[in-house]
């Protein structure tokens, strides 16, 4: 009879990608992925406030694709973090939770941010003239 | 702080190749998690390949035939064959289930068996369930009462109230959605996990248990309740086809109202 310790069964590794956990994992990285894109809109705004050099610095990464990059998958992150809310807030009131319907919404959810994140950056071209 | 990756005792390995029990019919090959205290070498991975035109149609009568024929130290949990007990509880082709109503047949490519989810292994596909019991008797799961019972007859229910009990009563405790819970993986040690709540649930909306109140102190408790997220894995994999999920909510729900 060995001594050793029981092992821990596998988890993570092996458990099958459902769309129940990429969702609601995709759900809390854009929440994390907010709170630090929202830092840098903070830092664009204190640079516009404190005056041409420093605005200049700030707007010279943000404008450049990597800064673009940054800007689109906040806006993105945001929609989704947002249309997932309020599925989330169906759930609070106890609604939505047979399987179908909860995968419909959350299909709609992903659809739909991304819709409107290609729907946002559209309009904001479309009114700036892509001169930014 | 949740432990994503496994500690080095539990890291799989390379096991196994037993030879196929028959050549011909329909080969099919299942890659099985094995383990045993009886060495000191960590869990490893055996293949076994049986011909399933000779097999009944379940994923349990594939591992009782390997058993029978090919690998009489294969150990795994089973009693009634027919996903009443839970006894076969474990995680096939990726998400957890009973292997008694799992189909071979719904399966493409080599079948991989493990054991539940972020569990301690007693031997192979068996786990330590001894801590999920415990959670269960924390929630007192029976009747609790402060008036006598009539003299005459049982404690009536009215249909309607009756109705609020189903597809809760079914739930056959085999941990299958406590299991495949990532929160429950990361913080099982303080949060009750999905089937202990769906049976604190079916106590608290039984019309005839009169501590209510109790039992909803009980789970006031930023982990015992509300480590659930509503990722929803439960209600996604439950063999029997109940909606842990939405207990959880119901019982978050009480929660609520009881304040106003």
């Amino acid at each position: 009879m060995g001594s050793s310790e029981r092992p821990l069964s596998p988890h993570l590794d092996i458990y099958k990608q459902e769309w129940t956990m990429v969702l609601s994992i995709t759900h809390r990285i854009t929440g994390a992925g907010l709170a630090g894109g929202t830092l840098l809109l903070v830092c664009w705004l204190l640079a516009l406030a404190s005056g041409q050099e420093a605005f200049g610095a700030v707007q010279a990464f943000i404008g450049a694709w990597y800064g673009k990059l940054l800007l689109f998958g906040w806006t993105w992150a945001l929609f989704y973090h947002f249309c997932n809310g309020i599925r989330h807030l169906g759930w609070d009131l106890g609604k939505g939770f047979e399987l179908d319907t909860a995968r419909n919404t959350g299909y709609f959810v992903a659809l739909a941010s991304v819709g409107l994140t290609l729907l946002t950056w559209a309009v904001g071209y479309a009114s700036v003239g892509g001169n930014s | 702080m949740a432990e994503f990756t496994l500690p080095a005792n539990s890291k799989i390995k390379q096991g196994k190749e037993w030879p196929a029990s028959a050549s011909g019919g329909a080969p099919q090959t299942f890659r099985i998690y094995r383990w045993t205290a009886e060495d000191d070498e960590n869990p490893k991975i055996d293949t076994y390949t049986i011909d399933t035109s000779d097999c009944g149609p379940m994923v349990l009568d594939a591992l009782i035939k390997i058993k029978t024929e090919i690998d009489p130290t294969l150990t795994f949990r089973r009693s009634c064959r027919e996903g009443i007990c839970g006894s076969c509880a474990m995680n096939i082709d990726g998400t957890n289930t009973l292997a008694c109503t799992k189909y071979i047949s719904d399966m493409k490519g080599d079948v991989k068996i493990y054991p539940l989810p972020h569990m301690k292994v007693v031997k192979d596909l068996v786990p330590d369930l001894n801590a999920a019991y415990a959670q269960l008797a924390s929630i007192e799961p029976w009747m609790k009462t402060e008036t006598a019972a009539p003299p005459d007859r049982e404690r009536l229910q009215s249909p309607e109230d009756r109705k609020k009990l189903d597809g809760l009563y079914e739930c056959i405790l085999c941990f299958c959605c406590s299991t495949s819970c990532p929160s429950y993986w990361w913080n099982g040690d303080r949060y009750l996990g999905p089937a202990i709540l769906l049976q604190a649930y079916r106590w608290i909306v039984d019309s005839r248990d009169e501590h209510t109140g109790e039992r909803l102190d009980n789970l006031e408790d930023p982990f015992r309740l509300y480590r659930c997220h509503t990722i929803m894995n439960c209600s996604k994999t439950c063999p029997k086809g109940l909606n842990p999920a939405k207990a959880i909510a119901e019982i978050k729900k009480l929660m609520v109202e009881r304040q106003y």
